[in-house]
Order: C-alpha cells, then structure tokens, then sequence
C-alpha cells in the first residue's frame, strides 16, 4: 500500500460513512467486546469463589444464620472426620492410577490409529464415543455391568475361564475403587488417544526418514522423535485431565457414591455428601476447597513447563 | 499453535459435514486411500524391516489389537441397548447367555415415555444447552476477536485469566453458587444452568477462537479498513465468515458439555418437571436400593442419542474441537 492510493482513498471514506470514532480505536471497543465474557465469568466464578472462601470458615448450614467460625470446619475435617482423610488418599489414587492407564493406553491408540489400514475412520469414530456420551448414562450401563448379582462382567469372565469366581464389585474398598479406575480410563483415553493422534499427524514424516537413513529402530524413532515432539500435546492433555480426574464428580457419584461403607468417596462427593446430603454447607466448603492448592500446583507447573517450550 | 494451523490443513480434505464414515459398514474398505486427508502420506512411509508387512504381522500388530478395544470400548453400549429390550424376567436370567435377547419388548420405553417426565426432561436439556451454547459462543466470538486482533492494557493478563478460568472445576464452586442462585430465586428455573453453564464453556471457545482468529490473514481486514469499513464490519463481513469452522467446532464441543453436564442440574433443580435428562434418570429410576435397569437403559440410549447423533455427522470438525482444545497452548 503505498502513500498515494492512500491519499486517494481517504476522502471517500470520509465522504461515505459518519464514523464512530469511538468504536474504531483499539482499547475502547477492545474491552467492549471483552464485556459480556467477562461480565459472565465474574459473577458466576470469581463471585462465586470468594463467596465459597467465606462460606468455608462459616457454620453455614440450611436454615441457620451463618456465623464466623474461623478454620474449625478445617480443624474438625483433618482431626476427626475418617471418610474425609480417606477421600484424600481415594482422590489421589483415583487420579494417579487412572492418569497412568489412560497415558499409556492413549500413546498406544494413536501410535495404533497413526497407519493406515481398513475401516480406520469408523474406528477412530468408535474410540471416541465413550468420550461423547454424558458420562453419567454411561456410568450407569457400567453400575449395571458391575451388579452385585447380575454382573454381565462377571459372567464374562467367569465363562471365558479369566477366573473362577466373579468380583464382588461394590463389595469391598478395594474392588470398588478398581471399579471406578476401570470406568474412568475406559471413559477417558479416547480423549489421550485422539489428542496425541492429532500430535503424531503433524510431526514431520521427513524426521523418521532421516532417522531410518541412519539406522534407527523404531523403538528409537518412538523415544527421540515422537515423544519428544508429543512433548506440548503431553503437557497440555495431562494438565486438563488430571485437573477434571481429581475433581471428578459424576463417576464416582453415579458408580459407587462411597460404598462400601462410605469408604470410596473421593472430595468431590464427600463435599457433596456434607453439604447437601447432611446440610453442613461451611463443611462442605471446606472440603472442596482442599481440591484448590493441589489444582493450582498442577495449573503453575504445567504452564511452568509450557513456557519452557 | 503450530499444531492448530496443521489441524485446519487437515480439515479440508474431508469435505462436508456427512462425510459416511461413522455411520458403520458405509466406509469404503479402501479407507487407506479414504482417509488419506488424515493419514497422509502415511501408507508411503516404507516400514522396513520388521514383520509388519507380512500378513500375519498386520494381524499382529493392527488389526487384532484394534477390533479388541473397539469391543470393548463399544460393549457397554451394547448392552445399554439389549438390556432396553430385555423382559424383566430374561433381564435377570442368567441361565443363559445375558448376551442376547430373545424376547424383545418395548415395555421399557413405553414406561419410560408414558410414566415418567422423560419428555420433560428432554426438553429441558435441549434448551439448556441450545440457549447455553448460543450465550457462549457470542460472548466467546467477541472476547476471542478482541483478545485476537486488539493490543490495549491488560488484554495480555486477561487472557491468561480466561485460561485458568477454563482450569476451574465446577466441583470446586457448586456450593457457593447455590447459594448465589438461591440469593437469585433462580432454583429450579432453567436459567440457572443457562446463565453457569458459559462458565465453563465461554473459557475454551474463546481460546478455540482466539487460534482460529489469529490464523486469518490481517490483510484482509486492513484492506477493508482502508476500504472505509469500521471495525465491527469487518468482524462481521469478514472474520467471522471465515472462522466459520472454528465457531461450528466451538458450538458442538460448547453444547455436548452442557448437556453431559451433571453437578449443577443436580443441585440446582429439585422439581421432577425442572430437572435434566441425568438428573432426572439417576434420581427418579432409582428408589433407594431398587433399580429399573430396562427403565435406565433405555433413558440412558435416548438420553446420549442426540449428541451421538450430532457426533456422527461432524466427527472431523469435532476431533479438530477436541485437539484444538488440547493443543491450545
């Protein structure tokens, strides 16, 4: 664009249109369009949030006045509440093994997904559905699947002869939070699979030719191409599903909501089970706001990382 | 964002919404040269000298692994969907095989539609995400433009809020926004999830966006500019014509969350007539310790069929949602 069109064109401009010049100058019109975003977000939750600070050192309960309490909901939680110190550890190990299972079971899809070979784009389809379904009906055909007494699951393994005797699923600690692991990768690692599927797709194919030019195995090519160039994929889609794992509601609600003898909860249903079930809002507060450091170390870390890159 | 861009390469080559893939048998057998817009040149990548190219080594390494964990990936459907046929006496036999039905009925959807609010609650959830999605996407276009296109104080900091904001997990807020809501009057009325649910969802189409509309050529809008456009017009004229696939892709990833969404149903809406489709099923077709499983499943098939539905038409556009997101650092 050179001086001269400009000059040119510029009188026409004026001539054509009254403008508004407000509108055309970056900043207003910038937070302008930010508004109703913003607007949103602030009153549903950042508001929200202080609010549930407060509530949590509060003796807020369904029909009362609300009175400070300072950190007793917090004292009497980590000295003499059992499920809770137990929802701890179950929110741990539910998002440590899970994690896990889904990394290596999503590497393995896409790695798989990655060639071409009949039907590839059905079952690509197929893979992800688990994703799609609300997660609640599905948790549900998987509580029926795990029965007590009429256990499809059971039934399968015992006929194919994988064991003599089925799980009594819901039956002990153990067993139930087997169950919940099982639920949430088979749920999850479409997610991992289709995401690191999308990472291998845009590493440069020239990369392994060179690799192979130089005698590399394919183990080789896996550990210092496709890893390494997974990298940011890697980081992002653990950082988001570790976050909802450790927070997660809907499965273990739907699937076991504790059982045996509230022994499976996780923070997110005790929280719910105090508050709404046992009408102790404060305490409940209290408990769903143990979930905050852990997810802010996560959120700093992984941008940390992201940053690097 | 270099994996974004190479995302949208890839989206052209499969044109059209109902591309047949998900749709079963329709796919060609050749997908090898089918699906070339997403494997390419893949098929030419010579694999050397290990068992791959053998029969059996493809067998090994493809397809054998592949069809198991599509069985199992796609059996509890399968068994939503007998079970929704299933009598209740042949749904408790075990006699025989479970894996089968023999005497197919359709008592539990005549039940589920004519003894409960099914209907209801279907209508319900489609509003919810419909109005949901719609508030989410026009705060998300405008925000994504403004923190795309604009340089002013604080754009930089906001938008690394609106990032962690997307971090936030409802479970972390419900109970203080119960008590916003209530302070609101807005318990079992639709418009507490209409107005919650864009908390989660204006935070990731806004950065599905922001990539979306930083990948448009600024050239275009300058010219219309110097052309004596103002800058809403050529948002409207120009950029959001061409972000179309990013918006479709934000709109269907915004409206299956909304309506998969759980937690604030649950405890916003308490009226049997307000709740949504999984609040409604896991509370009204489980009395205590009594469950209606025919009941169940079939709501639970109804229930996921839409977004199943929706899923199956736009598969291409959903995956480049779902990694966009993913990607979006």
């Amino acid at each position: 664009m050179n001086t001269a069109t400009q000059a040119a064109q510029t009188p026409r401009v004026a001539l054509r249109r009254p403008r508004i010049p407000f509108l055309d100058r970056e900043a207003p019109l910038g937070y302008l369009l930010l508004a109703p975003a913003l607007l949103l977000l602030v009153g549903f939750l950042a508001y929200p949030f202080f609010i549930g600070l407060w509530l949590s050192v509060t003796n807020a309960a369904a029909g009362e006045i609300w009175q400070y309490v300072g950190l007793a909901n917090y004292r009497f939680e980590f000295l003499n509440d059992r499920v809770f110190l137990a929802s701890i550890w179950n929110t741990f190990v539910y998002t440590a093994v899970t994690t896990v299972f889904k990394l290596a079971l999503g590497l393995f899809m896409a790695v798989l997904l990655n060639q071409a070979f009949p039907f590839q784009r059905f079952v690509r389809a197929a893979l992800l559905l688990p994703f799609i379904i609300p997660t609640v009906l599905s948790t549900l055909a998987w509580r029926w699947m795990f029965d007590p007494t009429f256990s499809v699951v059971n039934w399968v393994i015992t006929h194919t002869g994988l064991a003599v005797r089925g799980v009594n699923w819901f039956g002990t600690p153990h067993a139930a939070m087997a169950s919940m692991i099982i639920v949430n990768v088979w749920r999850g690692a479409p997610f991992y699979g289709i995401s690191f599927l999308a990472g291998l797709q845009v590493i440069p194919v020239e990369l392994y030719e060179a690799a192979k030019v130089d005698g590399a195995t394919r183990r080789h090519q896996f550990v210092h191409i496709t890893l390494p160039m997974l990298r940011p994929v890697l980081l992002v889609v653990l950082l988001l599903s570790t976050i909802l794992t450790f927070a997660d509601f809907q499965l273990p609600y739907v699937l076991t909501n504790g059982a045996p003898y509230s022994s499976s909860h996780v923070l997110a249903t005790w929280a719910y089970a105090q508050a709404i079930q046992g009408g102790s809002l404060g305490v409940g507060a209290a408990i769903s706001l143990v979930l905050f450091p852990v997810l802010s170390i996560v959120t700093a870390g992984v941008l940390i990382a992201l940053r690097h890159d | 964002m270099a994996l974004l861009s190479g995302l949208r390469q890839l989206s052209p080559a499969q044109p059209g919404p109902a591309s047949p893939t998900a749709r079963g048998g329709t796919a060609p057998v050749s997908s090898g040269v089918n699906g070339v817009g997403v494997i390419r040149g893949r098929r030419e990548r010579p694999r050397g000298h290990d068992i791959g190219d053998t029969a059996i080594g493809r067998w090994v390494r493809i397809y054998i692994p592949v069809w198991t964990l599509v069985l199992v990936t796609l059996f509890p459907f399968y068994w939503m969907f007998i079970t929704s046929f299933k009598s209740p006496s042949e749904l408790l036999d075990f006699s025989r095989s479970p894996l089968f039905v023999i005497h197919p009925t359709l008592d539990h959807y005549r039940h589920l539609l004519t003894q409960t609010h099914f209907g209801r609650w279907s209508l319900n959830t489609t509003i919810v995400a419909v109005v949901s999605t719609g508030i989410s996407l026009v705060c998300s276009i405008l925000a994504g433009y403004s923190l795309a296109r604009f340089r002013y104080r604080g754009a930089n900091a906001i938008g690394w809020g609106i990032f962690v904001t997307y971090l936030v997990p409802p479970t972390l807020l419900f109970l203080p926004l119960a008590v916003v809501i209530k302070e609101l009057h807005l318990f079992n009325n639709l418009w507490s999830l209409i107005l919650t649910y864009p908390t989660f969802l204006i935070p990731f189409s806004t950065w599905l966006l922001i990539g979306y509309f930083k990948s448009i050529p600024r050239e275009l809008e300058e010219s219309a500019l110097v052309d004596g456009a103002t800058r809403l017009q050529t948002m409207v004229r120009i950029v959001i014509p061409l972000a179309i696939p990013g918006i479709l892709s934000a709109g269907m990833f915004a409206f299956t969350l909304s309506w998969n969404e759980f937690l604030y149903s649950l405890i916003f809406m308490n009226d049997t007539v307000a709740k949504t489709i999984s609040v409604g099923v896991t509370s009204e077709l489980i009395r205590g310790d009594e469950f209606f499983w025919g009941e169940l499943m079939a709501a639970s098939l109804l229930g996921s069929l839409p977004v199943a539905l929706l899923y199956s038409f736009f598969v291409d556009r959903f995956v480049a949602g779902l990694t966009a997101g993913a990607v979006k650092g």
